[in-house]
């Protein structure tokens, strides 16, 4: 029993002792995003030298640890700070430097005169209120040479993980090999760019409950049911009159088990309707190349103890899945087409 | 023996900890390039013992209307008969049935992608039926690791 209970302790430890690889956990949680080597992709490119070079260890640390809420970047609320510097660790290998020190000095400016400069130099790119440049990933939103979108500063994430001095200097000197270019080359004067910073970290309170806005959307259920007091044929017939009507194209209507089982022998009982709309659908790939897991659109139609019953996936509920605002919109927007589907298809 | 239990305990939790803290997305990256990502795909499922059911074009679709796009395919995953089984108890369960594995091109290289399948856990009722789901979360990790680990 003790040998028993030592070998369990042992492999404990061995566990929780043993050093993290950071290029392990970089390639388990991160490259998916942001690439193998860093080159970005969904995410944003990591491995530029005029990036690395510009921020401290904690700076990358807080942003794994924190994400960007609602701007895809997740939370990695799990890792250990020992975990967190070997991905550092990771990242800086690329760059062959140690990051900056960090410098948590107050940057003092006057924020009123900041909001109208960040209208006038910032906003074109990072938006009005700094929320950040739309879509994400190369695969649809942008331009293969465009290596990132403007990130959102108007974040709980971002402002909990940059310094005044680490935005002040990205703006004095921009980021080589991104759109990002020097705000004094482009005409400000220091004191001006204290004042957009002073402006940038004003946000803090506007995003905090921006994102406490969002969390409190009610739980939503799974999926959208919707009981037919027709047979199932007809109940079919109506759900693809429906689709029509909504200006979506359908694609098939096969039973749920096709490709399941041998044809022939599928449950008749359980038929699925799939359709699109090819403009919201780009649209939505525009927005996150990764909603696609959910396409395309379809319904369920299934008979059982001489009932039927529609059934399909909630977008209101999934959208929280992305952890990004953006779709937000267009999930709410697939949320009332759905449920005029069901609604057309049962009246 | 008091001591055993406690040390049982205490890796049970461990692991219900670590599953907690799972992403509701499961997300890979490979280095192959589109067609050979998804024939790496299609060995692994078809190696943890399930079944592609269909692989439905996105890009055919889109490129037909028009829209300048890459490759991009759904993958329907499944085992015949837990689908049955789920789809008989739960109806509602339908709307995500087979699960979707989503793959798509990204420069050279390949990103796939699928919802967490303990994320279906809360639309059953059965502790018993929550731990199939612990086991397809189990066999996507095990797939992606495949994935990843395939050779360019």
């Amino acid at each position: 029993m003790k040998i028993f209970i030592f070998l369990l302790v042992a492999l404990l430890s061995m566990s929780v002792n043993s050093a993290p690889h950071g290029d392990e956990l970089y390639a388990r949680h991160c490259s998916s995003c942001h690439g193998v080597e860093g080159k970005g992709g969904v995410g944003v490119p990591l491995a530029l030298p005029s990036f690395l070079n510009s921020v401290s260890d904690e700076y990358l640390k807080k942003t794994i640890r924190y994400g960007r809420p609602g701007r895809i970047m997740p939370a990695f609320e799990m890792l250990s700070d020992a975990q967190l510097n070997a991905i550092a660790k990771h990242l800086r290998s690329w760059s062959g430097k140690p990051g900056l020190v960090e410098d948590t000095t107050v940057v003092i400016g006057d924020s009123k005169n900041g909001k109208q400069l960040f209208a006038r130099f910032c906003a074109q790119c990072h938006g009005e209120e700094g929320r950040g440049g739309k879509g994400t990933g190369v695969t649809f939103s942008r331009k293969r040479d465009l290596p990132i979108i403007a990130p959102a500063l108007n974040n709980t994430g971002f402002l909990a993980s940059a310094s005044d001095t680490m935005i002040r200097d990205t703006i004095i000197f921009g980021r080589e090999g991104t759109p990002m270019t020097s705000m004094l080359v482009a005409g400000l004067s220091e004191e001006d760019i204290n004042d957009i910073v002073s402006y940038i970290r004003s946000m803090e309170k506007t995003a905090a409950e921006f994102e406490q806005a969002s969390n409190e959307i009610d739980d939503e259920p799974m999926v959208i049911i919707m009981d037919s007091p027709y047979g199932l044929e007809e109940t079919v017939e109506n759900l693809k009159q429906a689709i029509t009507d909504q200006n979506f194209t359908l694609i098939r209507t096969e039973y749920l088990e096709h490709g399941l089982v041998a044809e022939g022998r599928e449950n008749k009982k359980q038929v699925v309707l799939h359709f699109c709309n090819f403009g919201f659908l780009f649209e939505a790939l525009a927005i996150d190349p990764r909603v696609g897991m959910f396409l395309p659109c379809r319904v369920t139609v299934i008979e059982k103890n001489g009932k039927v019953q529609l059934s399909t996936i909630n977008p209101k509920r999934l959208s929280k899945l992305f952890n990004n605002r953006e779709l937000d919109d267009s999930c709410q927007q697939m949320y009332e087409v759905y449920k005029t589907l069901l609604e057309d298809a049962t009246l | 023996m008091k001591m055993l239990s406690h040390y049982v305990l205490s890796i049970i939790l461990l692991c219900f900890a670590a599953a907690s803290l799972a992403s509701d997305l499961l997300m890979v990256r490979s280095q192959q390039s589109f067609p050979e990502a998804m024939l790496t795909l299609q060995t692994s499922i078809s190696e943890h013992g399930y079944e592609i059911t269909r692989v439905q074009r996105i890009d055919i679709g889109l490129t037909g209307m028009g829209y300048k796009t890459d490759k991009y395919r759904i993958v329907f995953v499944g085992k015949p008969k837990e689908i049955q089984y789920l789809v008989d108890k739960y109806p509602a369960m339908a709307a995500y049935m087979p699960p979707q594995i989503s793959i798509f091109a990204e420069h050279g290289e390949t990103v796939l992608i699928t919802a967490n399948p303990m994320i279906y856990a809360e639309m059953v009722d059965n502790e018993k039926d929550k731990v199939l789901f612990r086991r397809w979360e189990s066999d996507v990790y095990s797939v992606f690791d495949d994935i990843r680990d395939a050779e360019d």
